[in-house]
Order: structure tokens, then C-alpha cells, then sequence
């Protein structure tokens, strides 16, 4: 079977100066002596990845602050060119075969990026569209996610009149509405509170028992012990443990996912 | 929240939908462009209309009343100012949603991810704008006529000739204002329209035939490098033919090259923008 993801060694090293794209975090910057093949002040976001998440696999991605979750979210999601390496997603190549990957993702981002010139109903509407969902089935989609992530009532309003959360819940609809069989969701329970929170997990796990993919990146220890089938805890672009919850907490004394970060990454989450 | 039916159908697991075509999803974008600029309808016309308009009441209306202006001014004037309309539209309706876009809020990203190459989502911003423009000078011409009275050697009997010229300055403003979308941030919008816009438009003898340059010929040469001159030009030699304008074929040439040129920049610009 082919599985749903797979990269090697994968590596973006992002330019010395004007960063630009929309997804990276800092990761190393690298010092004018750097043996790795990248150039002084270069940052060095991914370094090697093999990653491999099977169908149907509910995936979680963990590090500290610029570890370079959003990088391969990124890569993954062909928003981000690799500098070497390779993915697939879907079967098809990120680079050379974007836009299939496209046609089969859903993207929830770390920040609400809505179409801020169309209300949030239009959001979902023309994103369909986009996807080549005809009107009135876009309709009756928008008019199910708008109820079941509990804003239907703010469909008319302008973008900017919804509270963070809910942007985060438009997001949510918006990037199921074209039915993807991948979604890739970063750091998707910043901002909510503890009842959509709950929700959110909900609509992940209906999602993940139906068979669908999901690659979800957080600082939330609970959360990703919680959802995952596997784990992968990456630090400064590389792969540092990938294995269930429940084998990487056996690790520890006290059982807990935390600690496993703490004494892996050598840093705290910063929850 | 209760236990209810499922989010998604579990059908489209086993048979994910078919890819979608790329004229469709470019067709949807062009959809989502239209539907914004109805909504800013009221913003688009005073943005279209006052400034042109305002040219027109005192260089088309007040001068030549006033004896200030030569005959024969108004045929210069009239295609000069459909020529500013259409520029001006073309390029504020790309660059200014652009600069935002990726500037400050990264609300371009829905788009980005659409299932169409990064290439056609610029390339269908310049469509946009384009038809923007066109509509800016179509909303123009019957009001500036209006404001002006009859205008001698006015005609519309170069259609051919009028369509060749209006849909390559719509390329060719669309296609700038993509790339001053993509060049700049937001903090520098400013500086555009004082160091950029503003020349553009005060050398790009939309107010005075290129002919009547020959009075400084540094000046003539000089104002080569702004494609304002051609588009003005272009609408003389379509519909003031009697005007002296530059040759058609050396307008079209011109249309035809800052076209490519610009869409080329804009599209490699828009890359490293869109993609990280």
C-alpha cells in the first residue's frame, strides 16, 4: 500500500536575508563557519527528514519553537519549495506534481488566514468552488460544517467580526468543505477555549475513524498523547523519536509525554 | 457536542472526487474577483471616475472656456484620459489587494492552494484587472464626452485597430500592477504612488500628445520608459486619428513587449512570494 506520506531526507535551508513564503519559523541560524553546506547566516529549517504516515494514520508532530513543524507542514503542503530531498503526498511529488497534492489536502493553518473581502459563507463557498464543488453542493456543505463547528449564525459576517476561535472554526470548515482525504492541521487548538477544544478533538477523531489521514502539529502534550497513533518529536529539522504514545511515555519514569520532550529536546513545550 | 452523523460522507475516502479542470478552478477565481469588486462597486467608481473626471473639468471644460487652451485640445485630451482611467484602474485593482494579501495578512493562501499551478492564480489576477480597467474607461468615455461637448475628429471607426490597443494596455497595466503587488510591502505604498504612480501619470502624455514633446527632446526620449505613453497614444491613434501620434505598429510593438515583460517579472516575483 502506498502510504499516505513519505519523505527523504528532506531539508530547506532558507536564505541569509528576506525570508519569504508563509510558513517557517526560526529554526538554526547558522554561524559563517558552518560545515553542512549551507552558506553564513543561512537558516537551516529542515535537516534530513524521513518521515513515512501510513493511510488512515492519525500523525502527530511535536518540538519545541522552531523545530520545523511548520516548515514541513509547509513542504508538505506545497506551500514551501525544498532546498533537497523529497516528498510525496498522496503518491504525488510536492514539487513536481503540486497541484494533485492539492486536489486530495485540507490545510487548517497556525493563524486564521481568511479571504477577508468575502463573509465567512463566501469563505467556504468560493473555496469549493476552487475545487470544482458545484454551488448548491457547496451550499449544503457550508450550511452542515457552519452547524457542526457551532457558528452558523455568524455566516453573513464579515471575517473581521468573528472572534480569533472563531476564524479558527471557519478554517476548520474551510479546509474539509472540498472533502480531502489528507488534512494537515498546525497548531490547530491555539486560541479555542476548552469547549471547542473538545469539539474540534470530536470532529478529528470522527474524522480519523472514517479513514482519513491527518498530520497535526502542537505544543499541547495532552492533545497530541490524546489523538496520535504515532508521534514524531523533531528538533532543529530532525527526527529525534517516532513511535505511539504509549511507548514513548513508557520511556519516561513518570509515564508523562512532557517529560519525554523536556528530556529529548532538551527544552520545555511551550504550551 | 452530541454524537450526530458523520463531518465528511465516508464515500469520499474510497473514491476521492475527480481532479478538477484548470479553466474551472481559473474560472472560480475570476468569480471570487468579480464578486469582490461588486461589493466595493460605490469605492471602484469614485476611485475610477475622480481623478480623470477632475482632469477633464478643468483641462477639457474650464481651459478652453477660458480661451487658455488651442482648437483641437479636446482630441488630444479625451483619449489621454481614457488612457490615465484604464491604467490607473488596472493597476490599483491588482496592486493594492496584493500588497495586502501577502503583506499583512496572508489571506491569499485559500487561493494558493486551490488545485491550479501558482503561475495561472497571477496570471488571473491580471485578467481581473484587465477587465477592471476596461470598465474604468468604458464608465469614463460617455462622461468626459459629456462634460467636454462635442470633440472634432472623434471617431469610432477603428475598431479593429481600438480593441488591439485597449486589450494590450489592459495586459500591459495589469501585468505592472501585479509586479509593483509583489515588489513592495505594505510601508512602501506611499512611496509608490509619489515616486512611481504620480510621475507615471504626469509623463505619460495623457494630457499632451508625444508629438508635442518635440518642443524637448530629452523629455520626448525620456518619457519612453512609461508605458502610460503608449496606452495614451494607442487610444489616439484608435480613436483621435488625426491627432499626431506615434505609429501604430511602434505602439503595438511596445503594448505587445512591457506586456511579456512585466507578466514575466510578475510571475517570477509572484513564486517566490507565493511559494517559500
Amino acid at each position: 500500500m502506498t502510504p499516505a506520506i513519505a519523505t527523504e531526507g528532506l531539508r530547506k535551508v532558507y536564505p541569509a536575508t528576506g525570508r519569504s513564503g508563509a510558513a517557517a519559523g526560526p529554526a538554526v541560524q547558522l554561524p559563517p563557519s558552518a560545515s553542512n553546506g549551507a552558506g553564513a547566516g543561512q537558516v537551516v529549517a529542515l535537516e534530513g527528514l524521513d518521515l513515512v504516515v501510513n493511510e488512515g494514520e492519525f500523525f502527530g508532530l511535536i518540538g519545541p519553537n522552531g523545530a520545523g513543524k511548520t516548515t514541513t507542514i509547509g513542504v508538505l503542503t506545497t506551500r514551501v519549495l525544498p532546498t533537497g530531498g523529497t516528498a510525496r503526498v498522496a503518491g504525488a511529488d510536492v514539487v513536481r506534481q503540486s497541484v494533485t497534492v492539492r486536489q486530495r489536502i485540507g490545510v487548517v493553518p497556525q493563524r486564521p488566514n481568511p479571504d477577508r473581502s468575502l463573509d465567512a459563507w463566501e469563505n467556504l463557498i468560493y473555496h469549493a468552488a476552487y475545487f470544482g464543488v458545484p454551488r448548491r453542493e457547496a451550499a449544503r456543505r457550508a450550511t452542515a460544517l457552519l452547524e457542526r463547528l457551532e457558528i452558523a449564525d455568524k455566516a453573513r459576517m464579515k471575517v473581521d467580526q468573528l472572534s480569533g476561535g472563531q476564524q479558527q472554526r471557519l478554517m476548520i470548515a474551510r479546509a474539509l468543505i472540498h472533502e480531502p482525504t489528507i488534512l494537515f492541521l498546525d497548531e490547530p487548538t491555539v486560541g479555542l477555549d476548552p469547549n471547542a477544544r473538545n469539539s474540534l478533538w470530536e470532529i478529528l477523531r470522527d474524522l480519523h475513524r472514517q479513514g482519513r489521514t491527518i498530520v497535526m502539529t502542537t505544543h499541547y502534550m495532552p492533545e497530541a498523547d490524546e489523538l496520535s497513533d504515532r508521534i514524531a518529536l523533531i528538533d532543529r529539522g530532525r527526527l529525534l523519536a517516532l513511535d505511539t504514545p504509549a511507548e514513548l511515555k513508557r520511556q519516561t519514569p513518570d509515564g508523562s509525554l512532557e517529560t519525554f520532550f523536556i528530556a529529548k529536546s532538551g527544552r520545555r513545550s511551550d504550551t | 457536542m452530541t454524537a450526530m452523523a458523520p463531518i465528511l460522507p465516508a464515500a469520499s475516502i474510497a473514491n476521492p472526487h475527480p481532479p478538477v479542470s484548470a479553466g474551472r478552478v481559473f474560472l472560480a477565481l475570476l468569480s471570487r474577483d468579480i464578486r469582490v469588486a461588486r461589493r466595493e462597486l460605490p469605492f471602484f467608481l469614485v476611485r475610477t471616475i475622480m481623478q480623470p473626471m477632475l482632469f477633464v473639468i478643468v483641462f477639457g471644460y474650464l481651459l478652453p472656456r477660458m480661451g487658455f487652451t488651442q482648437a483641437g485640445y479636446q482630441a488630444a485630451l479625451l483619449p489621454g484620459i481614457l488612457a490615465l482611467s484604464l491604467m490607473l484602474s488596472s493597476t490599483q485593482s491588482v496592486t493594492l489587494p496584493m500588497v495586502t494579501e501577502f503583506g499583512w495578512t496572508n489571506e491569499i493562501e485559500d487561493r494558493l492552494l486551490a488545485p491550479i499551478s501558482t503561475n495561472l492564480v497571477a496570471v488571473e489576477k491580471i485578467v481581473n484587472a484587465m477587465i477592471q480597467g476596461i470598465i474604468a474607461a468604458l464608465v469614463v468615455l460617455p462622461l468626459a464626452r459629456l462634460v467636454m461637448g462635442p470633440v472634432a475628429g472623434f471617431t469610432f471607426s477603428h475598431v479593429p485597430e481600438l480593441l488591439v490597443v485597449v486589450i494590450l494596455s489592459a495586459a500591459a497595466a495589469s501585468a505592472f500592477g501585479l509586479l509593483l503587488g509583489v515588489l513592495i510591502n505594505p510601508q512602501q505604498i506611499g512611496f509608490m504612488f509619489s515616486l512611481i504612480i504620480t510621475p507615471m501619470i504626469f509623463f505619460g502624455c495623457a494630457y499632451y500628445p508625444w508629438r508635442g514633446l518635440d518642443v524637448v527632446p530629452w523629455l520626448k526620449y525620456a518619457v519612453l520608459v512609461n508605458p502610460l505613453v503608449y496606452i495614451s497614444e494607442g487610444l489616439r491613434a484608435a480613436l483621435t486619428p488625426t491627432v499626431p501620434h506615434m505609429p501604430l505598429i511602434a505602439i503595438v510593438a511596445a503594448l505587445a513587449v512591457l506586456t511579456v515583460g512585466f507578466t514575466w517579472a510578475a510571475l517570477v516575483r509572484f513564486r517566490i512570494r507565493a511559494i517559500g
